[in-house]
This record gives C-alpha cells, sequence and structure tokens, in this order.
C-alpha cells in the first residue's frame, strides 16, 4: 500500500468559484476549469494562505488518502467524497485532522492513545483551526509575562506564561496546543523537535480580546523546551507554530456535564475550559466537575485562583498525595468515595470526560471509573466506547 | 520604517499606507471622515447602528490577518485604506505602454480619465449600502442580517479606498469629487447616483440577494480591470476590494441558492410537481420558481446596462492609454495592444440582431460584458443542480442580452428572453409574464417578516451549509439590542 497522504480539497457545494483562493496561493497550487476550483496535492505545502479569504468555508476540507485524487478527478466532482473509512486512523488517530505535520500528528496521536480508539470531537464544539502557522513558517509570539504558580519553596516550578501574538491571527479553541520551537539544533545538527503545549487560556484570550494565549509549563530537570520556556523574560519573542488538535475540545452545549480529571499541569485545558464557560455561560449552574491531583496545596497550579471560583460554576475535588500526616489520596480514590455523584453523571448522555496529565495516570482512573460503574449496575467496557464515539470522552496524556 | 503588511491602527484612520508621515492627505482624510459618518449614520442600514454585529476586519492585508472577526457596532467599524502589497517590477500590463514600469503617480495626460473612473467607482459603493438601508428590519436570520452588515461595511470602505486616490492624487479637484460622493444620494431627484441602477431602492431579501450576485458581479469585473492598471495604486487598491468583493458574492449566490432549496423542499413535502402551479407554491409560503427567474430577468438585464455601449471609444482610450485593463489581462495571450486584432459585437444592424467582427479596441466593454455572462453563468448552472438534486423540472435561465435593455445597441427595441423582437405593444402585453408584477412584488413582501431569534430561518429560505468563521447554528451573529456576550 502506498504512503498515506494528507489531501487539500475543495467542497465544489459550497465554493462559488470566486477563485480568491487561486490569487492568493503563493505556490499556483489552486487552479481551475469550467466546472471547479482544485488543488494539485504535488504542489499545495499547507500553507494555508488560502483559508482565511475564502468567503465560504468551502476550502477547509482535508482527507486522508492512500490515492490522492487527481486534478482531473477533482474537476469532475460533484460533491466532496466522504472520508474513505480506516485510512484516517493509521496517521493520526483523527477523523478530524488534528495536525498536517506529521511530527505533530504523532505527538498528538501519542497523547490520545488512552481513548482506546478514534477520537472524536464533541458533536457541539466549535470548528477549530488547525495548522496555520508551521515550522517552516511560525507565528512570533512576544512574551507578556511568566508567573510561577507553585509556591516559592515547593519542590516543582510550574509556570503561567502568557505571549501576546501582535497582529497575528491565531485563532484557538479551548484544548487545543500549540507548537514551541527551541532555537538552535541538536546534536546531530539538526533542528529541535517541536514541543506540544495545551493552551490554558479561553479562545478569546487572557482576557476578553486580548489576542494572547497562557501556556502552563512545568521545569523538567533536563528538559529542554521547560526550561527554555520558563527562562523567558518578559518581552522575549518566541517562535510558536499551530494551533493543533480538533478532538479534545469544549461542547457548546450549555447542558453538557463536564468531568475534568487531571494532574499537574494536566490542568491547562481545563483552566480554559472554565474561563470559556465563565465568560459565555455563567449562569448555567453544576454542569463543571473537577478532579484535580497534586502532591501538596503548594504545588498545585493555579491553587489560588481556583479557590474564588464558585462551587456552582465549578465544582472542585482536590486531591494531594503527599501532604505530612494526611493519607494519600488520588484522583481515581476521590472519584470512587464520590460514585454517589458520578453515577447520575455517567448515566447522562449529555456528559463528557475529559482526561488530562501524566500517562501513569490513565489505568487508574479507567479503573476508578469501572468500579464506580459496576456498584450501580453499570457496564463502563461498553458506555466508554459509546462515550468516545459520540464524541464524550476524551484522554490526552504525556 | 513603515509596516506595509499590517494595518496602523495609530492614526485615526486605519492605514497600510503610512498615513501617519503624510500629513497633507491625512489631514483631508480627517475632514472628511465626520462628512462620511454623518452620512453613515444617516443613510446607512437604519435602526442597528447600536447592534453588536459580528463582522470582520482587516488586521493586514497579508492572507492571514484579512479576516479577524468580532463584534462591533457598525459607526464604531475600522474602516480604513488597505492597499495589496506593492509587486516588484510591475509593468503596465496593455495598451501603447504596455512593458513600461507602471506609474506610480498619475501620469498628467490621463488625469482628467483616471479622475472620472474612480469616482464612477467610488460613486456606486455607498449607493448600494443607500439602497439596503432598510433591509435589516425584515432580514430572515441573524445570519442574513450579519452578511447584509458586512457588506454595507466593507461597500463603506471601498468608498474611502476611492477617496483615498483621489485626495492622495488629485488635490482640490479630488477633494471636491470626494465631498461630491458624500452629497449625491441613490434615488434623489437632485443629486442621483451617476448609474441607473443605483437609484433603484431594493426593496425586498431576493431582489438584494439577486443585486450582489448580479449587480455586484459588475462591480467586481470593474474592480478586474482597474485590477489591470497601469497606475499602480488604483491596481493594488482594488486587488485588495476584490477580496471583499468575493464576500459579496457569495451571499448573492448562496441567498438566491437558499431561496430555492427552500421552495424545492416545501414542494416536495406538499406533493407540489409542477412549479408553474404558483398559487399552490405560494401558499407554502415560499417563493414560486418561475417568480424567481422574473426576478434574475430584472437584475441580470439592469446590470448588462451597467456595461456601457458595446462600441465605445472611451474604453478604447482607458485601455490603449493602459489605466484599464481587461479581465485577468495579465493571464491573457495576446500583444495586449490590440491595434489590429477584432473581436465579435452582437449589434443591431438593419433592424436585425446580428454578430460583426469589429476592432478588439472599441469592444473592449463588450469583451469584459461577456467574461462577465461567463462568470454569471456558473452560479446559474449550481442553481440549477439544487432544483435537479430536489427532482423538480424547471431551469433558470439567464434571458437573452437584447432583452429589457436600456443602454447600448439593444436599447431601442424589445425582445423577449429568447431575444425574440417584438413590437412595443406585444412587450406591453407580455412584460409581467418576464419581469416581476406589482402582484409579485406585493406577495414577496408578504414573505419579508423578520425572523431574529439565533439559529432560525424564516420560512422561505433555507439555513446556510456552514456558519460564518465556523460558527455553529444557533450562534447569534447579530445582538440587535446591543447588549454585550461578555457584559
Amino acid at each position: 500500500m502506498n504512503a498515506l497522504v494528507k489531501q487539500h480539497l475543495i467542497d465544489p457545494e459550497i465554493c462559488i468559484r470566486c477563485y480568491t483562493c487561486e490569487e492568493h496561493c503563493p505556490v499556483d497550487a489552486i487552479t481551475h476549469d469550467d466546472n471547479n476550483v482544485v488543488v494539485d496535492v504535488t504542489k499545495c505545502n499547507f500553507c494555508m494562505d488560502c483559508i482565511s479569504p475564502c468567503p465560504t468555508g468551502s476550502i477547509d476540507n482535508w482527507r486522508i488518502v492512500a490515492e490522492p485524487y487527481t486534478l482531473e478527478q477533482q474537476f469532475e466532482m460533484l460533491e466532496l467524497p466522504a472520508q474513505e473509512d480506516g485510512l484516517e486512523q493509521e496517521t493520526d488517530g483523527g477523523g478530524s485532522l488534528e495536525a498536517l505535520e506529521d511530527e505533530i500528528g504523532a505527538l498528538l496521536a501519542r497523547a490520545h492513545e488512552g481513548t482506546g480508539g478514534k477520537p472524536v470531537a464533541p458533536s457541539s464544539a466549535s470548528k477549530p483551526s488547525v495548522n496555520l502557522f508551521n515550522r517552516a513558517k511560525p507565528a512570533t509570539a512576544i512574551v507578556q509575562g511568566n508567573f510561577r504558580l507553585t509556591d516559592a519553596d515547593a519542590e516543582s516550578d510550574v509556570r503561567h506564561i502568557i505571549v501576546s501574538l501582535g497582529n497575528q491571527v491565531f485563532p484557538v479553541l479551548e484544548g487545543q496546543s500549540v507548537g514551541v520551537i527551541v532555537p538552535g539544533t541538536g546534536e546531530n545538527g539538526r533542528p529541535h523537535e517541536p514541543r506540544l503545549y495545551s493552551i490554558a487560556s479561553a479562545r478569546d484570550g487572557e482576557k476578553p480580546n486580548t489576542n494572547n494565549i497562557a501556556l502552563t509549563v512545568k521545569r523538567e530537570p533536563d528538559g529542554l523546551a521547560s526550561n527554555y520556556l520558563c527562562d523567558l523574560e518578559k518581552g522575549a519573542e518566541i517562535e510558536i507554530t499551530g494551533p493543533f488538535g480538533a478532538t479534545f475540545l469544549l461542547p457548546n452545549d450549555p447542558q453538557a456535564n463536564i468531568v475534568m480529571i487531571c494532574t499537574g499541569t494536566g490542568s491547562a485545558p481545563f483552566r480554559g475550559f472554565t474561563e470559556r464557560r465563565r465568560r459565555t455561560m455563567p449562569d448555567v449552574g453544576d454542569k463543571l466537575h473537577l478532579y484535580f491531583g497534586a502532591r501538596r496545596p503548594e504545588e498545585l497550579p493555579y491553587f489560588g485562583p481556583l479557590k474564588k471560583v464558585p462551587e456552582r460554576l465549578l465544582h472542585k475535588e482536590f486531591c494531594y498525595s503527599r501532604v505530612d500526616g494526611q493519607k494519600k489520596v488520588y484522583v481515581q480514590d476521590r472519584m470512587r468515595e464520590r460514585s454517589e455523584s458520578l453515577v447520575p453523571i455517567l448515566r447522562d448522555d449529555k456528559t463528557h470526560i475529559y482526561i488530562c496529565g501524566l500517562k501513569g495516570m490513565e489505568t487508574g482512573v479507567d479503573e476508578a471509573l469501572a468500579d464506580v460503574c459496576r456498584a450501580a449496575g453499570l457496564d463502563w467496557a461498553s458506555i466508554k466506547p459509546q462515550m468516545r464515539t459520540s464524541g464524550r470522552y476524551h484522554v490526552e496524556t504525556y | 520604517m513603515a509596516d506595509l503588511l499590517n494595518v496602523d491602527y495609530n492614526t485615526s484612520i486605519p492605514n497600510n499606507v503610512n498615513l501617519a508621515d503624510d500629513r497633507r492627505v491625512l489631514k483631508a482624510l480627517e475632514k472628511w471622515h465626520p462628512g462620511y459618518l454623518n452620512w453613515w449614520n444617516n443613510m446607512g442600514p437604519e435602526g442597528f447602528q447600536e447592534s453588536l454585529v459580528y463582522l470582520r476586519t482587516a488586521v493586514s492585508v497579508d492572507p492571514k490577518g484579512w479576516a479577524k472577526f468580532g463584534y462591533v457596532k457598525m459607526p464604531e467599524y475600522r474602516w480604513g485604506i488597505l492597499l495589496a502589497p506593492e509587486e516588484e517590477g510591475r509593468t503596465i500590463p496593455c495598451g501603447e505602454h504596455a512593458g513600461k514600469p507602471v506609474w506610480h503617480e498619475v501620469p498628467g495626460e490621463y488625469r482628467a480619465m483616471l479622475r472620472r473612473l474612480i469616482v464612477i467607482q467610488g460613486d456606486t459603493e455607498p449607493a448600494s449600502v443607500e439602497q439596503q438601508r432598510h433591509l435589516g428590519q425584515t432580514s430572515p436570520s441573524l445570519y442574513d442580517m450579519r452578511n447584509l452588515f458586512q457588506v454595507n461595511v466593507e461597500e463603506g470602505r471601498h468608498l474611502w479606498a476611492m477617496v483615498y486616490l483621489l485626495q492622495k492624487y488629485f488635490g482640490a479637484d479630488g477633494r471636491e469629487e470626494a465631498d461630491m460622493l458624500l452629497k449625491r444620494t441613490s434615488g434623489s431627484e437632485d443629486h442621483p447616483r451617476m448609474l441607473g441602477a443605483f437609484n433603484e431602492a431594493t426593496p425586498d431579501w431576493l431582489s438584494f440577494f439577486m443585486f450582489t450576485y448580479f449587480t455586484d458581479r459588475d462591480g467586481k469585473m470593474q474592480l478586474e480591470a482597474l485590477a489591470q492598471s497601469g497606475f499602480d495604486p488604483l491596481s493594488r487598491t482594488c486587488r485588495f476590494m476584490l477580496t471583499e468583493e468575493a464576500h459579496h458574492m457569495f451571499v448573492g449566490e448562496t441567498g438566491v441558492g437558499r431561496t430555492i432549496q427552500r421552495t424545492c423542499e416545501a414542494m416536495k413535502q406538499a406533493g407540489i410537481t409542477d412549479p408553474h402551479d404558483i398559487n399552490g407554491v405560494r401558499a407554502l409560503g415560499v417563493i414560486d420558481l418561475p417568480t424567481i427567474q422574473k426576478k434574475a430577468n430584472i437584475h441580470y438585464s439592469l446590470s448588462l446596462d451597467l456595461f456601457g455601449s458595446e462600441i465605445s471609444t472611451n474604453a478604447a482610450n482607458a485601455f490603449n492609454s493602459g489605466i484599464k485593463g481587461r479581465f485577468k489581462e495579465s493571464k491573457i495571450e495576446d500583444d495586449h495592444k490590440l491595434d489590429r486584432a477584432t473581436y465579435p459585437v452582437m449589434r443591431l444592424i438593419d433592424g436585425k440582431v446580428v454578430t460583426s467582427e469589429e476592432p478588439a479596441l472599441s469592444a473592449i466593454n463588450m469583451r469584459l460584458r461577456d467574461d462577465y455572462v461567463k462568470d454569471a453563468t456558473g452560479g446559474v448552472n449550481r442553481w440549477n443542480n439544487i432544483i435537479r438534486k430536489e427532482g423538480i423540472e424547471f431551469e433558470i435561465t439567464l434571458p437573452h442580452v437584447t432583452f429589457h435593455r436600456h443602454q447600448g445597441e439593444f436599447s431601442a427595441i424589445q425582445a423577449d428572453p429568447e431575444g425574440n423582437m417584438l413590437s412595443n405593444e406585444e412587450w406591453e402585453k407580455h412584460r409581467d409574464e418576464w419581469l416581476p408584477s406589482k402582484a409579485d412584488g406585493d406577495f414577496i413582501d408578504s414573505l419579508m417578516k423578520p425572523q431574529w431569534q439565533a439559529g432560525k430561518y424564516a420560512g422561505w429560505i433555507s439555513p446556510p451549509r456552514v456558519g460564518i468563521d465556523n460558527k455553529l447554528g444557533d450562534f447569534e451573529y447579530v445582538k440587535v439590542s446591543g447588549v454585550a456576550a461578555n457584559a
């Protein structure tokens, strides 16, 4: 079988043949005949210059194919072909394209492995933009702030870093990630591999309409990117790519229950989720549930600000595993304790579960959910795939 | 140094032409600005100046930056002056100076001609805003209302674009012309707009969609021709305007398409197969296909008039001097001078419609009109695909170019949509079969009831297949009362 290819296609039923995309394409990959406007798969380099000028939205379509559609086939198309089954999983794990670059796609596929199958975006999620900036054409962001989140005497150094995108249009959704390009080259003389970080702010910015994004970064002892980021000073310029990710997204449905389970910097997307809900539907109560694990309160990122979020908007369960003189509590332990409140939520088909943090937490949380279900006569093994295929079960771990 | 890609928002007028260092022009524009706002508030969309509208604003003329979406009150929209990036080494594409470097200043001998072209183009921009100012009141959805307002603010910006050229390159004359652009008013007895089609009110939403499809498409063709100008600032201005114009084409094509879609669906549901069962179809609260055809007939024929005379010395001069090119001039393979070439033109000779070979230079208008007809045909075919897909036997067709004309060769005769010549008497007898009658207008009017609930659509039009800026179905594109989401 040939190597799979991501192919850019234009929806002929929505396109109005204004040829604006053709005018903007810097590599002349777009052309037309009397029927259709088409993209030459051998020329398109995913620069995305055609996406924003398109007045119709017909331009933003991607298919993973073993055999790319030729120009002649595209000229004849009356409608957009469906994604052929089975192919998408082999490249980046997403029916929705999470990224257009293989290396980023592979990182996300690995992060989403714990979902237990093809991840699917929530049906009411906004449509994400993906891969507008890549390594060849990154966005330049300016550091607006770099704050330590953990106590000064805490062992771990977790930081909240805000970067401004200035005039660049970099539309993000909560739950998406950005790639960070660390300057310089590795020992092999090649540029460093890209690093992905979840966006910790809401789509309209750290504050509304500020065109900036926040990242939550933990300094790792020998981490190249984390030390680079944690040492950044205000005003420094960094290069970022993305946005990436098209499935780990917030449902827009106000009635959705959102159960967020995280440890450490896994809280980043959930900060975005919570902030988005606070800004857009502050009056819808009792829908957000957070299970957040850390060693000690001093090491729990956003501990202070989180405590101020009203319980009605966000129900919080903080779980500490290293507080002197106290029993170790992990998120899975607390979930078992709270089975009475979790069971009705698990029975509700408006419930979305999100797990984010270190790979090690996956099994424990999965077992806890199974136990909670079993005690209530529910079968987690059959609920989970149902939730996944309907876009309501999401895992992003690293 | 000035950043000519990103837009400077530090002066009162956003721009990428380094206005901050051009005191004279900045001053002239700042003087013109209050009059413009006054015009917008008096003649712009009626009743929605306080509403929050989800609009796109250009923050850069670079492809990635030119569509930034957000809620804005229309009078606070950042109208600015945006020119496409300069192409290094660009040469005059046509006429006797073809191949020489483009002009960055107005060539003296063509001053009057250039000014006239810019004023005519500029005059159409505010005119359409005036023609459409009452439509918001009856919009079939917040989505459509938003699209109307996006078209309106961008027409406003196109006026800015032309005014900048007048004030930057034409001195006192240019300033006077700029003022006159605000003084003339669509339909006014004393100071009407310059072109006939821009003095007719847009009475209903189907007319609006037809107008954006057919009449704005004339605007697009004119902009395409001016984008080929050897006067580089005009070319760059028009190139950027074309990116915006594409949205207007989109509103027209999909608006008519969604109207057709809804009609066909309602017919199918009710079991009506005969598209000419007009009363039966109208009883379903949708617009029957024959009436949609009549609307197409009138808007198409009025738009053909905008191309002027088939044989035109003015057009020949504009081409020969390199001021205005042909559609996609740079992609045409010929000598770009046309001093010996001919072009087939449909003419009225001895009372007969014949095609005759005319000097290509004199037939420049005709050629642009032919390109227009081809461009307009594509969308009509796609409308027919919708009808065919729903299994209804009906085809929308464009009438013959002799039908219902008031300009050029065929203004002296009457013809039916197939192009058969008619006596005035016969024309009068059949007129209402081909053009919307008073009764047709009254029926359409009866459907024009506002539907302002987010995600809901009036019964005569289908929802769009894709939202603006990837928004979901129930997105509130206009907050009519003006209350902010995050307040």
